[in-house]
């Protein structure tokens, strides 16, 4: 209510036809369409997830049934330590305490109303109607717990600052926030926990954002200590405070702050693990699984997409593969780190999110398909700003994911999300981007008929025998592609950020 | 290809009030097919076998077979439409079509295909929506839109305990479109065919009756014995298609046997949320009084929801119900509504009385199903829009007739899924209405450009002190009814199983059904009221 008020100029308002959503103001537009992302992630949560009947090793369902499992029958100096009655190779705990923190918890809710999901040793593999309602609503209530409030903070902060952005604007990218059908997908449908590590980074970023840096590093830590691919995000948010610090006043009192607070925090929530050395070694040994390989399954990275090529894993050692994975990705996240210590911006920090997690994503060891789910993330928060960058590449995200969800039965579910998100990108009174140029829009239309064809492909047709896995090296391909676009143009207009800034201030001068 | 992200980029924006619907529409299919895995009544498997019964028997045999005990109980133009159906289904996997292998056929094939022709029939209500709000302004239309479109009722009822309800209601707004524009004959054809569809619709057929005889026939010895003539043959017509078949087989009593099954109760097995709750109520009242004070009641043998006529009464003190008295009750219901239809007939006001037909039917008729309140919650939405007072009524009836479906969804697993659609749903009306009515009371002070309207919509309270501001807001009366469905809500899923356990499984929906009864019987007289002071 207060909002309305706030925002007088209403020129730009005159053919909105969300009119009538937007007038009440921000807390009616959060709570429809909060209401409608529930909504949609309880519709989808009907859906089976991954490795559904599908013994011995089931999937990520079974892997977090079994945490919960794990974490309310043990002690907790033993959740990470294998012996008789913690068999690590049957979906081993390998993501930081606070994951384990979440399953205990979980796992408490589980135990209270169907305490058969995870007696000891005897649910293992339990499938039942009771166990995966329960499941599904764990993931719901963290989703709405953590994520949806994060995103009403971001969008409080992030709309605070320009009041020029019309309302309809403010109800557009809190659908687009919520309604991201990658994470839906995934935590809903296939059965992660990527909304609460994503929550906290987007609490991190909006903190960031409204100046509170002492907050964000908590926040982020957080994140960081629920799922290790947080790291993904880690030099920008590093030299982005870092830049921010240095242009203080005392520059070495406020990075001993945040760097005091960080260690605060990861002190806490490791805890228990801290009496010795030999037990955070354990658990620390448990997040890196470099005995995996460079990648899994088919990734749209950098390493598998060039395998057709080059067979990264029979010509290199793991060793040699390791320290040369490192360094492509601090190189290629270099420049932005630079950008952001050179000159802290708020738009540049964003930029610099996209940018590191998309070096990770494309150059770190061993990378799942479903991490495309942390660049997804600062190009959601861009939306507003790049719409049409952002479209392209969720777009891009879903096609890479496609082999999986085909493998978990979630075909039906992800067309429906994937027109969802396609219907919102083209809502009624949303400016439209068209492009007048038609070499570009002649490429564009190509690829998207790729596209589609390639969906219509992978679901009717059977891959030659001598090649199975073809169509997946051409989606991986066709993905990493655009992926690279993404993100030689994102890092091209983060360090464009630091001309208009002097433009502007010459026009001023000349003024 | 990198080109694209440094080229020029023109940005405009258009929308036609048809894309608008369509995306409407659309957005709801999207929720309609992630609503696919849902729990799925027997009404499911009611229509697989009906898609079997028309694809491998010969008409004929479509009112006698009896290999599943669903047989088919709706007018031939259902039955019809079903036939056309079970061609693609024979086409997708003929086991869905096969009368013996196909008996609760459940696999994803024909799952998906039965939600899919729900969704497309649907088709019918967006042009049936469409036809009535054309001639509105954008903002009316839109809210019109979000209330028929993404109505709850009918999310739950067809997309997930499976029917289709959407389709005929589609053909009635049609019927009423025509109507509206005064295009009597096309609206009447319209009617007769959706009677060939479902016979329930039947209820409003009195008031169709009088208003097209007014005003499409009335006037002048000759012409109105013509038009007579004209919409009689078309009616007869319409019929003759649907049921001439049978009567040539000398079917039609069996038919007419098939469609309209007396034998059945009062009420159905869940008590709709209509007047004989009270009766019922009222009986058990005065029973347990009577046998305190000293008098020998007999406890009743039958029950209300089956058993047949002229069995013993499920009532202990007060008279039995036949079907005859829920009859003319309804007429009696009705009369004040055919008074006026016949004094006045005006086009503008043929949705309101409709509505208030289907209103009466479902308040006073004989075994009625919860989900027809679908048949007068919708065609009120159109109307829902005009004035303040539609709106607060619209606002308490959608709500209360949306809460008294829930029991048929009982299964854990969709609880959030009715509960968020009912939050949704009622928070779009609220935004909705509060824009209308905020906006539409400075309108009418100031009929000037649109941008000045708007300019006015947002903020600027200081200027507008002139102005007598009627925001929408509900009474306190309202509230406190509204707030009790939520008490009455988490007495049913909490308390009551915690104090009672299992016992008295049966309360907690007695009282749903009750309590919704206020509200259907309030918007009855809010209804009847507006109707009867209507000149």
């Amino acid at each position: 209510m207060e909002k309305e008020n706030k925002v007088k100029d209403t020129a730009s308002d005159d053919d909105d036809c969300w009119w009538w959503l937007v007038q009440k103001g921000t807390t009616a537009v959060f709570i429809t369409v909060g209401l409608f992302a529930l909504l949609v992630r309880v519709a989808v949560s009907l859906h089976p997830y991954s490795g559904a009947g599908n013994p011995p090793k089931f999937g990520d369902y079974e892997a977090q049934r079994h945490w919960m499992e794990i974490t309310i029958n043990l002690p907790i100096k033993e959740w990470y330590r294998n012996s008789s009655n913690n068999d690590l190779r049957y979906w081993g705990l390998d993501y930081p305490p606070l994951t384990a923190y979440q399953s205990f918890i979980h796992g408490l809710f589980l135990k209270f109303f169907h305490p058969d999901s995870v007696a000891p040793f005897a649910s293992r593999g339990h499938e039942s109607y009771l166990g995966k309602l329960l499941m599904r609503w764990t993931v719901l209530s963290s989703d709405a717990l953590i994520f949806f409030p994060a995103a009403l903070y971001f969008i409080i902060v992030y709309y605070n600052q320009s009041s020029r952005t019309r309302k309809s604007e403010l109800a557009w990218h809190t659908a687009v926030l919520l309604l991201s059908p990658c994470l839906i997908l995934i935590d809903h449908g296939h059965f992660q926990y990527n909304c609460i590590s994503l929550g906290f980074t987007i609490g991190a970023v909006a903190a960031i954002l409204s100046g509170n840096d002492l907050v964000a590093s908590v926040l982020y830590c957080l994140a960081l200590n629920h799922k290790q691919m947080s790291a993904y995000f880690a030099p920008s948010f590093f030299s982005h405070l870092l830049g921010k610090c240095l242009r203080r006043k005392y520059p070495i009192l406020e990075v001993s702050k945040l760097g005091l607070l960080v260690l605060g925090t990861f002190a806490a929530v490791w805890w228990p693990y801290l009496y010795s050395t030999q037990s955070i070694l354990e658990v620390l040994s448990r997040l890196a699984p470099f005995e995996r390989g460079i990648f899994e399954d088919y990734v749209a990275n950098f390493w598998c997409a060039s395998s057709i090529l080059i067979k990264w894993k029979r010509l290199f050692t793991t060793e040699s593969l390791k320290l040369l994975s490192l360094t492509a990705t601090v190189i290629t996240c270099l420049p932005s780190m630079v950008q952001q210590i050179k000159s802290p911006s708020k738009r540049g920090f964003l930029y610099a999110l996209l940018n590191s997690s998309f070096s990770f994503y494309l150059f770190s060891f061993q990378v799942h398909e479903k991490s495309i789910l942390l660049p997804l993330l600062p190009a959601t928060l861009l939306a507003v700003e790049e719409p049409f960058i952002f479209r392209w590449f969720t777009q891009f995200a879903m096609l890479s994911m496609f082999p999986l969800i085909c493998r978990d039965n979630l075909v039906v579910p992800y067309l429906a999300l994937l027109a969802l998100f396609v219907l919102i990108m083209n809502a009624p009174g949303q400016h439209r981007v068209r492009e007048s140029n038609y070499l570009g829009s002649a490429t564009m239309f190509l690829i998207l008929c790729c596209y589609f064809v390639l969906h219509i492909v992978y679901l009717t047709m059977h891959p030659p025998e001598k090649y199975p896995f073809l169509f997946e090296a051409i989606i991986m391909n066709l993905c990493f592609s655009q992926f690279v676009l993404v993100t030689l143009g994102c890092n091209i207009k983060q360090w464009l950020l630091n001309r208009p800034a002097k433009l502007e201030e010459t026009e001023k001068k000349q003024i | 290809m990198g080109k694209e992200k440094l080229s020029f980029k023109e940005v405009h924006h258009s929308h036609s009030p048809k894309t608008t619907l369509w995306w409407f529409f659309l957005v709801a299919t999207c929720i309609k097919v992630l609503l696919f895995p849902s729990y799925r009544s027997t009404d499911f498997e009611v229509h697989r076998n009906w898609l079997a019964l028309t694809h491998s028997l010969p008409l004929s045999q479509w009112y006698f077979d009896e290999t599943s005990p669903w047989t088919l109980d709706y007018p031939p133009f259902f039955a019809y439409f079903e036939r056309f159906l079970s061609i693609f289904a024979h086409l997708i996997d003929p086991q869905i079509v096969h009368l013996q292998n196909g008996l609760n056929y459940s696999s994803n094939k024909v799952v998906y295909f039965q939600r899919v022709t729900v969704i497309l029939s649907d088709l019918s209500l967006l042009y049936g929506v469409y036809r009535l709000t054309r001639n509105l302004d954008s903002r009316k239309q839109q809210l019109i839109w979000s209330l028929v479109i993404w109505s709850p009722m009918l999310f739950i009822v067809d997309h997930v305990h499976f029917q289709y309800n959407g389709f005929l209601i589609g053909i009635l707004l049609i019927s009423l479109s025509y109507l509206e524009e005064g295009r009597d004959l096309l609206g009447g054809f319209v009617f007769a065919v959706l009677l060939c569809f479902k016979h329930l619709f039947a209820v409003a057929a009195p008031i169709y009756f009088v208003y097209l005889l007014r005003h499409y026939c009335w006037g002048g010895m000759v012409r109105g014995f013509r038009r007579l003539l004209i919409m009689g043959g078309v009616v007869t017509a319409v019929f003759a298609s649907a049921f001439g078949p049978f009567f040539h087989l000398g079917q039609i009593q069996q038919v007419i046997q098939r469609l309209f099954p007396f034998g059945r109760g009062l009420c159905h097995a869940y008590w709709a949320p209509n007047f004989w709750v009270f009766y019922i109520m009222s009986d058990k009242g005065l029973a347990f009084i009577f046998r305190k004070l000293g008098f020998n009641v007999q406890t009743p043998t039958g029950s209300f929801t089956a058993g047949l006529v002229g069995d013993s009464s499920p009532f202990s003190v007060l008279p039995q119900i036949k079907p005859s008295v829920t009859f003319i009750m309804v007429l009696l219901a009705l009369s004040p509504c055919l008074f006026k239809a016949w004094k006045n007939p005006q086009p503008q006001m043929i949705s309101r009385w409709i509505a208030y037909a289907y209103t009466c039917g479902f308040l006073f008729g004989w075994h009625v199903h919860e989900k027809a309140s679908l048949h007068f919650v919708i065609p009120l939405a159109i109307v829902a829009a005009q004035t303040l007072e539609d709106a607060r009524h619209y606002f308490l009836l959608s709500i209360v007739s949306c809460y008294s479906i829930f029991p048929l969804l009982f299964e854990a697993r969709e609880y959030p899924i009715k509960v968020l659609l009912l939050l949704l749903h009622s928070i779009l009306m609220w935004s909705g209405f509060s824009a209308q009515f905020y906006d539409g009371a400075e309108a009418t002070r100031v009929p000037t450009a649109n941008s000045k309207k708007k300019a006015d919509q947002f903020g600027s309270e200081g200027n507008s002190g002139a102005t007598v501001k009627k925001g929408f807001a509900i009474g306190w009366i309202e509230r406190i009814y509204l707030i009790g469905l939520v008490v009455v809500e988490i007495w049913g899923q909490i308390l009551h199983p915690l104090l009672f356990g299992d016992k008295f499984a049966f309360a907690p929906l007695m009282l749903i059904s009750i309590y919704c009864a206020f509200g259907i019987m309030y918007s009855w007289i809010w209804q009847l009221i507006y109707i009867v002071k209507c000149r």
